[in-house]
């Protein structure tokens, strides 16, 4: 078994111009490897192609140029067998009660009912929301609604988990417990992660390597292995490294944002 | 039942009590409006003695095959014109338009193809319904959030799979929409043309008993039409606020 | 400029089934697009023609201001008041939703054989639609407006011109070209049921007379006044929408 888990080589997504404006020019190229079992996170500027990239990988979008790859097989058009995604926004299934929403990947494997009900137990256990099976997701706060997504990716015990900024629309406390809780979840299942986030405090704190993108085209202008141990949470923060990791991702991307918003 | 519910059905009694009082007492002439009493026990009477059940069934089976046609037709329309952006741009302004046109005055049209039958009536109801299915169908495949699609594709549902468990839960609220207004159409519609054209069904039977000053059948009749039209709508509205509870949280 | 194209070209499409129509039904069901104009035309030439319209623009114009006056008014107060809303909304909702033309006799019988049997008709058709939208566009202003409102300490009367009705506006703007179109209809229909005047009127008659090019005729003028006036409301409708 390769080390390598996911790969993307020559990348790039140009989106065609419509009427009056020429063609955009949204990624690329970008190389990237993700090794097996690896947290990874992607900070850049707003409109640099993060979530392109997230898409490419989930086999959402299709790259104009390059090739992209999940555990040595190319990924088409459709989402590889193995890859679990969570969005920012909520898409919880406002119809169906938080069980019903967990399983819903389940229902539509082979697996008997017995063992869809032993995972969904665990899953809403390990996301602290046993007490709220029965509850429809309008009941529940975002995040706790944003959890329930990640229950319903993980019970189906994903080994590329990719989150695009699941985080973006909550408060700041909220997010640094629930990134204690992806490290968890990072560690017990031994996944590979790939985190987009706008956060650069959130990046530091969980990844093992963080790619700086540039505002659009985006490409990847420094990679920072952060160099954390493997039980960290975010207590991490109150270590000088985190303030050393988190200036070196801002010196990097400053110049990006600024360009991203039309200075320079 | 809730507060509201409680005043409304008091508000309703209030106004049927109030209406019972100045006609009994003649501040309202009986030429006017009958007691709502009076409406009812001759209503009993038409129920119990057969009259006119022939014209109630008629127009009933009329509504329903309409509202049926137009609320499967309408749907599968609409997921039609969704996909052709560029002909649903053109329709737009005529679907705005469309119900500023009384369509019953092409009832001798429809005779003319349909020839004398059923069929002008519940023809004319069914082209009253159908684009109010469409227009909601549409709105509710315009609303469907765009991040679910996504997670269907994420989950590798096949077509029918994420149609089926994603795409038409989401579109529901707006859909039932639909199936409400296609029901209120095809009552209108159907008795509306029976009122003004047709020589048979509930809407003809009351105009004929207007015509004829039979004030205590005409009235029993609207009283049928009304509570009949409005019980269901109502339990539509119940129904709905219940489904939309959970999905809204309020 | 392509989709004044795409309705040119979907109007061509409707006047070519209308004619298909008229090959398969005949001159007796339903007559051609060309004879139809031509009929319309020549009926502006005759003196009673004038009189019918004159009488419907009449009862749809006093028929218009009391559905959008009186819409407006009972709307706006219900949105206001949330529990008389809650109980009412469901019996505005029945109301839109009856067949109410099984209610005509009973117009005709408290305001008798006239224009104001016609007037009230259209009124009761048109009123729904406007207090609904105009309910719920109170219902909806967001409440961070009001606080604005008052934080800039503007008087009562100054917060509802300058915040609260621009904020309500586009929805009431949905409701009455709604209820333009419905009272519309409803002026109609109480022309066509015991009238002798009126563009209503002028249709039924043509029915029992089987004078079809006369009853096409009036439902194309109809169909042109409606369209136009709906194209105009949606127009500016839209306009309101974009600026919020």
């Amino acid at each position: 078994m390769s080390q390598i888990h996911a790969r993307l080589a020559g990348v790039t997504r140009v989106f065609p111009g419509s009427a009056g404006h020429g063609d955009v020019h949204a990624l690329g190229p970008v190389d990237l490897d993700l090794a097996r079992g690896e947290f990874f996170s992607v900070v850049g500027p707003s409109g640099c192609g993060k979530s392109t990239l997230l898409e490419v990988l989930a086999g959402l979008q299709t790259p104009t140029q390059g090739a992209a790859a999940f555990e040595d097989k190319p990924i088409g058009a459709e989402t590889p067998e193995g890859v679990g995604v969570v969005f920012q926004e909520d898409s919880s299934f406002p119809w169906l009660t938080v069980w019903d929403n967990v399983a819903f990947g389940l229902k539509r494997t082979a697996l008997s009912g017995a063992e869809i009900e032993t995972r969904v137990r665990d899953a809403l256990a390990f996301m602290g929301l046993k007490d709220f099976h029965k509850a429809f997701p309008a009941q529940l706060s975002g995040g706790m609604r944003q959890r329930v997504c990640i229950a319903r990716t993980l019970v189906l015990r994903p080994r590329l988990i990719l989150l695009d900024e699941p985080f973006g629309a909550l408060d700041q406390q909220t997010r640094l417990l629930m990134g204690d809780e992806l490290l968890r979840l990072w560690r017990e299942t031994g996944a590979t992660v790939l985190l987009i986030t706008h956060a650069l405090d959130e990046a530091a704190m969980l990844s093992t390597r963080v790619g700086v993108m540039s505002s659009r085209p985006g490409r990847f202008i420094d990679l920072v292995e952060t160099g954390w141990p493997r039980d960290r949470d975010s207590r991490i923060v109150a270590d000088p490294a985190f303030g050393a990791v988190t200036a070196r991702l801002w010196s990097n991307l400053r110049g990006e944002s600024l360009k991203a918003m039309g200075h320079a | 039942m809730t507060r509201a519910g409680a005043w409304r059905l008091g508000l309703l009694a209030g106004f049927a009590l109030a209406l019972e009082l100045a006609t009994r007492t003649g501040a309202i002439s009986h030429t006017i409006l009958i007691p709502p009493s009076a409406m009812l026990a001759r209503l009993a009477g038409i129920v119990a003695e057969g009259q006119l059940v022939d014209d109630i069934a008629f127009t009933l089976l009329s509504v329903l095959t309409a509202f049926a046609l137009a609320v499967s037709t309408g749907f599968l329309a609409g997921i039609g014109i969704h996909a052709l952006p560029r002909l649903r741009r053109a329709l737009d302004p005529f679907f705005a338009t469309y119900y500023a046109v009384p369509f019953f005055v092409f009832y001798p049209v429809m005779i003319a193809i349909f020839g004398l039958s059923k069929l002008p009536v519940i023809a004319i109801a069914y082209l009253f319904a159908v684009v109010a299915m469409i227009v909601n169908t549409l709105n509710g495949l315009d609303r469907i959030p765009r991040v679910l699609a996504k997670v269907a594709r994420v989950h590798r549902l096949s077509w029918a799979d994420a149609a089926w468990n994603v795409k038409l839960p989401a579109a529901a609220p707006n859909l039932f929409t639909g199936i409400k207004l296609a029901i209120a159409y095809a009552f209108i519609g159907t008795i509306a043309s029976e009122f003004i054209m047709a020589t048979s069904g509930l809407g003809y039977s009351i105009a004929y008993a207007y015509n004829n000053f039979d004030n205590r059948t005409m009235y029993a009749l609207m009283l049928f039409v009304v509570a009949l039209v409005g019980a269901i709508n109502l339990g539509l509205y119940e129904w709905e606020k219940r489904l939309m509870k959970r999905r809204t949280g309020r | 400029m392509s989709k004044a194209l795409d309705v040119a070209m979907l109007i061509a499409v409707l006047i070519g089934l209308w004619q298909a129509l008229n090959w398969y039904a005949g001159d007796v069901a339903i007559s051609s697009p060309y004879d139809t104009t031509l009929h319309l035309i020549a009926q502006f030439e005759r003196p009673r023609f004038w009189l019918h319209l004159a009488e419907s623009i009449k009862a749809f114009g006093y028929a218009l201001a009391i559905a959008w006056i009186g819409g407006i008014g009972l709307g706006v107060w219900l949105g206001a008041h949330r529990f008389a809303g809650e109980v009412a909304e469901p019996i505005v909702v029945a109301l839109y939703s009856l067949p109410k033309v099984t209610l005509y006799p009973l117009v005709l019988l408290i305001f008798g054989l006239g224009i104001s049997s016609k007037v009230a008709f259209g009124a009761i058709h048109g009123i729904a639609p406007v207090a609904l939208f105009a309910m719920n566009s109170v219902r909806n202003i967001r409440p961070v407006y009001i606080k604005v409102g008052r934080t800039l300490r503007l008087t009562p009367l100054d917060a509802a011109r300058r915040v609260l009705i621009p904020a309500a506006l586009p929805e009431i703007a949905t409701g009455l070209r709604l209820g333009f179109s419905l009272t519309l209809l409803g002026t109609l229909l109480g022309e066509m049921f015991a009238s002798q005047r009126g563009l209503g009127f002028m249709i039924v008659n043509a029915i029992g007379l089987a004078d079809t090019k006369t009853m096409m005729a009036v439902t194309l003028l109809l169909f042109i006044f409606a369209g136009t006036a709906n194209a105009i409301l949606l127009a500016g409708e839209r306009a309101l929408h974009r600026r919020v």
